[in-house]
């Protein structure tokens, strides 16, 4: 279930839109920081709550990338191999990490820790190459840095 | 050359709403409430000031395009989603400006009658939303957004709209399903956003750095902001370099400037003096330039264009000769299949099989017959969809092929080619 403080903020921020429906992505954000992925359970009672059909909800799920449709590590690691960063030889940072945590992209370690993801471009290309971790940016990577901040974590 | 910095200035803590006072802050939103909102539009439009999200539609016209008398709200939409690889200078305004941005969109609303503007940034910058909430909220408490905006009588409301990963939001018909609460698809146009926007209601839709250029206008005046930089394309432009260069970054630069002097000068040249293979000038759908193409070529609009590409958001990619182009391009297709939203099916489809021809000249087995193949793949994507996402992964693919077709020649296989049958290498 959604917090009282997000079914609060969620009937605010309708009053800020034309139709309700605008607070699906708002109120999706809300269910995955408090329960860090998006279960049926949650698609229903953010339709129940905005008045729209369930199917509707899912649909917009399915839609947007950053939504985990299934339960993540506790870090989820998205390193971007685009072309700027690719260039910068984000393949090697990719292949340390999938080394020291002994995981493909796509997969999560055995105890729940760590998911590992290929992201596409996430607009830090002057700083490349780089990954994203939760909410924060980790720029100008190297082996090294990489280790202190993955030591960090574990 | 040194130009007093505009969008990005010099100046410590700018970020904070006393600091941005103090130098003048908001003295041009107040300057805009006792001008006509025609007389606002007016300005703009003078002054040349033209889209910095990657078209360079001329921004005052676009306002214009926006009923006087509407029985409808309208509605300003402010395209944060910057996604498209290579660019990220939507971000450093976020992070060092706000407040002129904010200050640039109530100026915009005034002038266009708008009830509520929606700031629309990308899921992914969590970090920069933060930032910018708290400006938004500092400057609703001094009384600069909402009811009666420094006792003038003009409303208006400011909502940040958090997306969730799709490059495609960055489409304005796109955003605007999104903000309505659906799944990003573009849509046919006409009917266009001005007539028949977000939520039926007319919109406009501006880039996050073309309206942080506004307060600028107005505080030097559309004559003196039209002789900066080229004067088709006048102003300060935000260029990001990323790459294969020293100092990778973003640059606030008049627009015209040489791409040589830009990558030489400002982003510090090449590692290891290495000879430049390719650039992409301007985000990676924009046509890819060789190395010993750029000689002359200027940032601008026109400049662009009489190369062969485009300025696209002015992000910068620069390549040294040994980089792999055709990884690069596999890499860029593969980007663009991924986020190709599955309307349209030249789009859909032929994203998918240019990957897969692509994937063959990577692994050494393409056929010579393959480098046509992918050529008629993409050409008949171009032209043939809703949005221009089928345009942005059809020319980094055509004009690969135009300039680098012998790096296509030399990764074929040696007869007799060792790939699968086409027909069923292709499905």
């Amino acid at each position: 279930m959604l917090s009282e403080k997000s079914l609060n903020a969620i009937e605010e921020l309708k009053k800020k839109y034309r139709h309700p429906q605008s607070v699906v992505l708002p109120a999706l954000w809300m269910w995955q920081e408090e329960h860090g992925w998006i279960s049926e359970e949650g698609m229903k009672q953010i339709a129940e709550v905005l008045g729209i059909p369930v199917h509707h909800v899912f649909g917009v799920v399915s839609f947007y990338t950053m939504f985990n449709r299934k339960p993540v590590g506790k870090y989820k690691i998205e390193v971007c191999t685009n072309v700027s960063c690719m260039l910068k030889n984000s393949d090697r940072i990719l292949k340390h990490i999938e080394d020291r945590l002994q995981i493909k992209p796509g997969e999560t370690t055995p105890e729940g820790k760590f998911t590992l993801v290929e992201a596409e471009c996430l607009g830090s290309c002057g700083t490349a190459p780089m990954m994203q971790i939760g909410d924060r940016y980790y720029e100008d990577l190297d082996e090294a840095k990489l280790d202190r901040i993955l030591s960090s974590l574990e | 050359m040194s130009m007093e910095r505009l969008i990005l200035p010099d100046i410590p803590e700018y970020h904070l709403l006393d600091v941005y006072e103090s130098r003048g802050g908001y003295q041009m939103l107040r300057k805009a409430l006792g001008m006509k909102p025609e007389e606002v539009t007016e300005e703009v439009k003078k002054s040349g000031l033209r889209g910095r999200g990657g078209a360079c539609f001329p921004t005052g016209l676009k306002w214009t395009f926006m009923p006087k008398q509407s029985d409808k709200p309208k509605f300003l939409c402010v395209n944060g989603d910057e996604s498209e690889p290579g660019t990220f200078k939507d971000r450093q305004i976020f992070e060092f400006n706000p407040h002129q941005m904010i200050e640039g969109i109530l100026i915009a609303a005034y002038a266009m009658g708008i009830a509520t503007a929606y700031l629309y940034i990308r899921g992914e910058y969590a970090t920069w939303i933060r930032m910018v909430r708290k400006a938004v909220d500092d400057a609703y408490a001094k009384g600069y957004v909402g009811r009666d905006i420094m006792g003038s009588g003009f409303s208006t409301e400011l909502v940040i709209h958090r997306g969730a990963g799709a490059y495609i939001c960055g489409e304005e018909s796109s955003l605007m399903n999104s903000l309505e609460g659906q799944r990003g698809y573009p849509r046919v146009k006409p009917p266009f956003p001005a007539q028949n926007g977000v939520w039926g209601c007319p919109t406009t839709i501006n880039n996050v750095e073309t309206i942080a250029n506004v307060p600028v206008i107005l505080r030097l005046g559309w004559e003196a902001y039209s002789k900066i930089g080229h004067p088709r394309h006048p102003g300060p432009i935000l260029v990001g370099v990323s790459g294969h260069v020293n100092k990778p970054g973003v640059f606030e630069l008049p627009t015209g400037l040489l791409l040589t002097e830009i990558i030489g000068n400002y982003a510090g040249g090449v590692p290891g003096n290495k000879r430049i293979k390719a650039v992409i000038p301007g985000g990676s759908s924009t046509m890819i330039l060789r190395g010993d193409q750029i000689a002359g070529v200027t940032m601008d609009a026109d400049g662009l264009k009489a190369a062969g590409s485009s300025v696209g958001t002015a992000g910068m990619i620069v390549m040294d000769e040994d980089t792999d182009l055709i990884r690069v391009i596999t890499r860029i297709t593969a980007f663009y299949h991924h986020e190709s939203c599955g309307q349209c099916t030249p789009c859909r489809e032929g994203t998918g099989w240019m990957h897969k021809i692509l994937q063959r000249f990577e692994q050494g087995h393409a056929a010579a017959s393959d480098i046509d193949l992918l050529l008629n793949v993409a050409n008949n994507i171009e032209g043939n969809t809703i949005c221009a996402l089928g345009d942005a992964a059809a020319w980094p693919v055509q004009s690969m092929i135009k300039r680098f077709r012998e790096e296509f020649e030399k990764r074929v296989a040696p007869a007799p080619a060792m790939g699968p049958p086409l027909a069923e290498a292709v499905h």
